[in-house]
């Protein structure tokens, strides 16, 4: 018998003879009706917790704001194809697609991103042409990545229901960290060291 | 019904690490002598139930995202083979191969062959509860292959030639001062002007590990969730060291056991909310990978999951104990077991801990082989409290206790003896003669509020590890009496 058969038969032996599934309740919170503005505030309050930065601006003032939030960055950047060219910094190189060992050449990354998660300061990222492949996100050691108003979120359950669960997502909540040393928490390790996020929307005044 | 009586094999002997070599009372008593180690546990314990309790009590809803947990998890098994085999069809329609164990040796065969073809002698590896229990990283070494920790704790364990002591946090029983001895000792090359400042000791861990990352072919990692209706598979972590094994090498193998999976997509918005707040006390943890297969142009191009049993299906076949499978492995239990924090992890034996490993490891091995574990808990229910998915571990405990009593084929001393106090219990003469033959001990224990922990035996089997409190001058009954006539 093959492993997968005799794995199958041990379950089916075990369940013996198999009751009504279990219910599943699901009564905890699946939506969030704050007003926009003050789920951006929670954002920001959330990802400022995490020891990384927020910029936040109008939606035409994103390129000047991706350049200040850059300024201080030696070295060359790259950005997901898919960024807006108004988004991009001058001499910002667009990912060729080049083996991601390459990608190590850069300073920094400027990404867009898919949705974001007020109550938990996360940002979703999504393979998507403007958010880029995975590696892009992950090796360059700063990322600088861009949050619409639209597409920000209360909630885990609502950020899930916009989800494609068949693309290749990556959740970041702040820089890379650690809690391996007395278990208190250390930013910076072998993901991006600094997170600038550039927070965009109409409802607040630049900065 | 019982696993024996139903033929279904436990998690073999002689591979893997879920038995220690020593019983709990007996590898205790050393770990209760080590000062260190105590002051170590007590730091980083009390510093994450902090952050937890914090984390927990700002979401209003814990309550119903706990019982949505305990209640998925419960449908979950109640179908497993279903759920698995929809798993299977979804990974292997997005380009990935599925793979079957029966238990440890059969998954680590698996995984060397898998390794072998790829012609690497080297591959790198994300932290996961299932490898470290069938014993992968020693497998592949037997076969000529190098297996690089790349978790920060993993990688303190594996430079100290150390066991890890704690489910989340395997180095959790080494202070500051010992890591940066670690590292100045095993890490070639590394600063000689080191210091024990936690981020340094990042700094030496990713410079050391960045040219691993970006040279490896394979990786090797676990599984935090596998949804069986899309084929997605999640690893939780914090450093991006699983990130760079997910994405840069060729080739990864995850190896998962039986019982991660989640039925729905729309499952992990309960598992992704009670996960990092039990386990690292924080909001979110700082990357979430999820991937479904094989993405062309984006992280590796070839994919294999190793689906294990191990034991699993004889843990699912006792009623009474199944619930352990339950677990997500946050390790909120240890974190707030008063044995725990005491003894630390490595008493348990093995790779499963705490409160959690207590009722897991005996189940996943048979009763016998991990027998004094289901007594390393004080009954107290703190563990209960915490858990996440509501796992009722004092009941489960009670349960193989009682298991473990009726599978002896002679009666113990203590079973004697309790027999005897039953006896005398059911007869008021005896009771009170008993009583006032009690009182004699208050002759050994000249003044002490309880008698001293050298008696001899088999009384010192007793009271080795418990106070005997020594008989009052006097009864309640005797008292009565004296009071109130007869």
């Amino acid at each position: 018998m093959s492993a997968r058969d005799e794995v199958l038969g041990r379950i089916r032996t075990a369940l013996g003879d198999r009751g009504p599934l279990p219910e599943v309740t699901r009564g905890y919170r699946t939506t969030d009706d704050r007003p926009l503005p003050e789920l951006l505030d929670v954002l920001t309050d959330r990802i400022e917790d995490y020891r990384a930065t927020v910029l936040r601006c109008t939606p035409d003032a994103i390129g000047e704001t991706v350049a200040a939030a850059l300024a201080d960055v030696s070295g060359d950047v790259v950005v997901a194809p898919g960024v807006p060219q108004a988004w991009r910094p001058a001499g910002a190189v667009e990912d060729d697609g080049r083996p991601a060992v390459g990608l190590t050449a850069f300073a920094a990354t400027l990404t867009g991103v898919t949705a974001a998660i007020a109550e938990t300061g996360t940002l979703v990222l999504d393979a998507s042409p403007v958010c880029g492949r995975r590696a892009l996100s992950l090796l360059p050691d700063v990322l600088v990545c861009v949050v619409t108003a639209d597409q920000v979120v209360g909630g885990v359950p609502e950020a899930l229901a916009r989800l494609d669960p068949l693309r290749p997502l990556t959740m970041i909540s702040g820089p890379s960290a650690t809690s391996d040393i007395e278990l208190q928490r250390v930013e910076g390790v072998h993901g991006p060291r600094t997170l600038l996020v550039v927070l965009a929307s109409d409802q607040l005044e630049p900065p | 019904m019982t696993a024996v009586f139903l033929g279904i094999p436990t998690a073999p002997p002689g591979v893997g690490n879920l038995r220690g070599d020593r019983s709990f009372p007996d590898a205790a008593r050393d770990a209760l002598r080590d000062g260190q180690l105590r002051a170590n546990l007590g730091h980083a314990t009390t510093t994450i139930r902090g952050k937890r309790a914090g984390v927990v009590a700002e979401v209003p809803d814990w309550a119903e995202l706990r019982e949505a947990g305990r209640a998925i998890k419960a449908a979950t098994m109640a179908r497993l083979d279903d759920h698995l085999e929809e798993l299977e069809r979804q990974v292997t329609a997005r380009g990935g191969t599925v793979h079957w164990a029966r238990d440890a040796t059969e998954a680590n065969e698996i995984v060397t062959r898998l390794v072998r073809a790829t012609g690497a002698d080297e591959v790198v590896k994300v932290k996961s509860m299932a490898t470290q229990e069938i014993g992968l990283n020693e497998a592949l070494e037997a076969a000529g292959i190098e297996a690089l920790e790349t978790d920060l704790a993993e990688l303190i364990v594996q430079l100290g030639e150390d066991k890890p002591s704690h489910i989340l946090v395997p180095a959790i029983h080494k202070n500051r001062a010992e890591i940066r001895e670690i590292f100045a000792r095993a890490i070639p090359g590394v600063d000689p002007d080191l210091t024990d400042e936690p981020r340094r000791l990042a700094m030496a861990a990713r410079e050391h590990l960045r040219q691993r990352f970006l040279r490896a072919r394979v990786a090797i990692s676990g599984a935090n969730f596998a949804v069986a209706e899309t084929g997605t598979l999640a690893v939780v972590e914090s450093e991006g060291n699983g990130r760079m094994c997910l994405t840069l090498p060729q080739t990864l193998i995850t190896v998962m056991g039986i019982e991660k999976l989640v039925p729905t997509w729309r499952d992990l918005e309960v598992f992704l909310q009670l996960l990092p707040r039990s386990s690292t006390g924080e909001r979110m943890n700082p990357y979430t990978s999820l991937w479904a297969g094989v993405t062309p142009g984006d992280g590796p191009q070839e994919f294999h999951l190793v689906l294990l049993d191990n034991g699993r299906t004889a843990v699912l076949a006792d009623e009474d104990g199944r619930e352990a499978l339950h677990c997500i492995r946050c390790s909120a239990c240890l974190n707030v077991c008063p044995v725990y924090e005491r003894t630390g992890g490595h008493a348990y034996g093995s790779v499963y801990p705490g409160p959690i490993g207590a009722v897991l490891s005996p189940q996943l091995t048979g009763v016998e082989d991990n027998a004094s574990l289901p007594y390393a808990s004080s009954l107290c229910g703190a563990c209960y409290d915490v858990c996440p998915v509501a796992i009722d571990i004092p009941s489960i405990l009670v349960h193989l206790r009682a298991e473990h009593v009726e599978a002896q084929e002679r009666p113990t001393a203590e079973a004697l003896a309790f027999r005897g106090l039953a006896r005398v219990m059911a007869h008021p003469r005896l009771w009170r003669l008993a009583q006032r033959a009690a009182g004699l001990g208050r002759f050994l224990a000249r003044g002490r509020p309880t008698l001293p922990a050298t008696l001899p035996p088999p009384a010192s089997a007793w009271t080795r590890t418990r106070d005997l409190p020594t008989p009052p001058r006097e009864t309640f009954t005797q008292a009565w009496a004296r009071e109130h006539g007869r």
